[in-house]
């Protein structure tokens, strides 16, 4: 059924690279924005605007290139309370958070 | 606006119709003074000892609950963000004063379920505390990092303490309660340093400092006496402890050995240094990064034993009379309890309340447990002799419980 869908088609055609990096499912999105708003919440904020931790906005972010905050989400900031989520979470887990953390998904 | 809008009656009578001058006054109230006043509405008639409040994170709103009948009263809203949140009470048990990651000082009436004042007085706040005599309420703050202290009843602010570094950076600040002598005691996160202030003069507040406590406090309490402010290090390893009977001592490391050259794990949620956990001389305390409860002797300050335990501790309670303490623990185990029996230093009792507790307050003198279930939208009351569960009470994203017995403990 769903390979038949014109909108995945134009999605996957129009997102080649993201397409091809296994895009969480909506599932998996829904757990991780709520991964996002609960337990990264309570350093960062449940609105992002930062606690113990700083700020998430997308205008905090956007200065920083992906492959540094992917990084920084699957091996943590040694010497700084942010802990490594690699386990539990996948490469793709992590792209698609910060590709929704700078489109400020979720907000 | 309405008064629905900030109020909502449970399980009670109807709402309090208004007439339209009651109305006309209220929307003057509102507009004119900055201040949500709700006089009018229907309040009870009763005592507040077995009140308290349950913060819904997520909808910037609280639940004012009934300990005797375990039951929820009223639902505040309009509170702001209240991803991290916590509360105190006035001495005469009758307000709550809670304090938002937003910034935003709310001040609720138990009787009335009603705001009952709220300022937005910093960009990002942590937690507050109010003074020995009722009459000052202060709040930390992360942006901008400082302590700002306000008037109890009129929440006008009267003093403002910057937590500026000797270079004029300011710190987040951690850890704030109040302490004997009408003083609050606080700590600088990027700075490491405590700070005491002595409030007596609200106008000329007399600040003392100790620096180089160690890396990055997270969170510090207070001894019921009053006596011992202690601060946990993230930066390094042990705890930064200042004797506020004898503060020219200074601040001394205690613990400063434990875990010494092992590896820690992931912390996905910093531990909280809240209440006090202690039962004869010892003192039960979350260690960070690890799957054990310390236990300390407070005579020595040395260590006095490790509690394995279900996975890295958040709150670290003694129920009243320090028979047992309570552990919940961080994500990705934050479905159980455990419970640690004092006397053997064994966990007696492991239990699933379900996933994402967060939070546990024990009535005033410790016969039932209130526990946040976030992830079930409940709070569940437990039996603390039996472990039986007594009742479950709809509550959307709980988190902290608060209690008015809290009204009458320093520290809290």
């Amino acid at each position: 059924m769903l390979k038949h869908s014109p909108a995945l088609l134009a999605l996957i055609i129009s997102c080649p690279v993201i397409a091809m990096a296994e895009v969480p499912d909506a599932e998996r999105q829904a757990q991780l924005l709520y991964l996002l708003k609960h337990d990264c919440g309570s350093c960062h904020g449940m609105t992002r605007k930062g606690g113990l931790g700083p700020a998430l906005l997308p205008e905090n972010l956007h200065d920083f290139p992906v492959e540094f905050l992917v990084t920084t989400i699957l091996d943590g900031r040694p010497g700084t309370p942010m802990p490594p989520w690699r386990g539990e979470l996948s490469d793709a887990d992590a792209q698609w958070l910060v590709e929704a953390l700078n489109r400020g998904e979720g907000l | 606006m309405k008064l629905s809008e900030n109020k909502q009656v449970i399980g009670g009578r109807p709402p309090f119709l208004l007439g339209p001058f009651a109305l006309f006054s209220l929307l003057f109230l509102v507009y004119f003074s900055g201040v949500y006043h709700a006089a009018n509405a229907e309040c009870l008639m009763r005592g507040t000892g077995d009140l308290g409040i349950v913060i819904e994170r997520a909808s910037g709103s609280v639940q004012v609950v009934d300990t005797t009948a375990r039951s929820s009263l009223f639902r505040v809203g309009g509170l702001g963000d209240l991803s991290h949140a916590s509360a105190v009470f006035s001495r005469d048990a009758r307000y709550a004063y809670i304090f938002g990651r937003d910034g935003g000082l709310s001040k609720i009436d138990l009787l009335c379920g009603s705001l009952e004042q709220r300022v937005v007085q910093a960009g990002n706040s942590i937690g507050g505390a109010i003074s020995q005599d009722g009459s000052l309420v202060a709040v930390s703050n992360y942006t901008p990092g400082g302590v700002k202290v306000f008037d109890a009843e009129s929440l006008a602010q009267v003093a403002d303490l910057p937590a500026a570094d000797t270079d004029g950076r300011l710190s987040k600040v951690v850890g704030l309660v109040d302490a004997p002598g009408q003083r609050f005691v606080y700590t600088l996160y990027d700075a490491g340093e405590i700070r005491s202030v002595d409030m007596n003069d609200p106008e000329k507040p007399e600040v003392q400092r100790f620096r180089d406590i160690g890396r990055l406090p997270y969170d510090a309490l207070i001894t019921p006496d009053g006596r011992y402010y202690i601060a946990g290090l993230f930066g390094e390893d042990g705890l930064a402890m200042l004797d506020l009977w004898q503060p020219q001592q200074g601040v001394r490391r205690i613990l400063d050995n434990y875990g010494k050259g092992e590896e820690k794990l992931p912390v996905y949620k910093m531990p909280h240094l809240e209440g006090w956990a202690m039962a004869g001389r010892q003192v039960f305390l979350p260690a960070v990064g690890r799957h054990e409860v310390l236990v300390v002797d407070s005579d020595s300050w040395k260590e006095a034993g490790r509690i394995a335990v279900h996975g890295q501790p958040v709150f670290v309670v003694a129920q009243p009379g320090g028979r047992r303490v309570w552990v919940n623990f961080a994500h990705p185990l934050n479905d159980t309890v455990q419970v640690i029996d004092t006397l053997s230093l064994q966990v007696v009792h492991t239990f699933k309340p379900g996933k994402g507790v967060l939070h546990m307050e024990f009535s005033p003198r410790g016969e039932a447990v209130w526990i946040s279930v976030r992830d079930a939208d409940a709070v569940q009351v437990y039996d603390t002799t039996s472990f039986m569960q007594l009742a479950e009470l709809p509550v959307e994203k709980p988190s902290g419980i608060f209690f008015t017995s809290r009204a009458h403990r320093t520290g809290l």
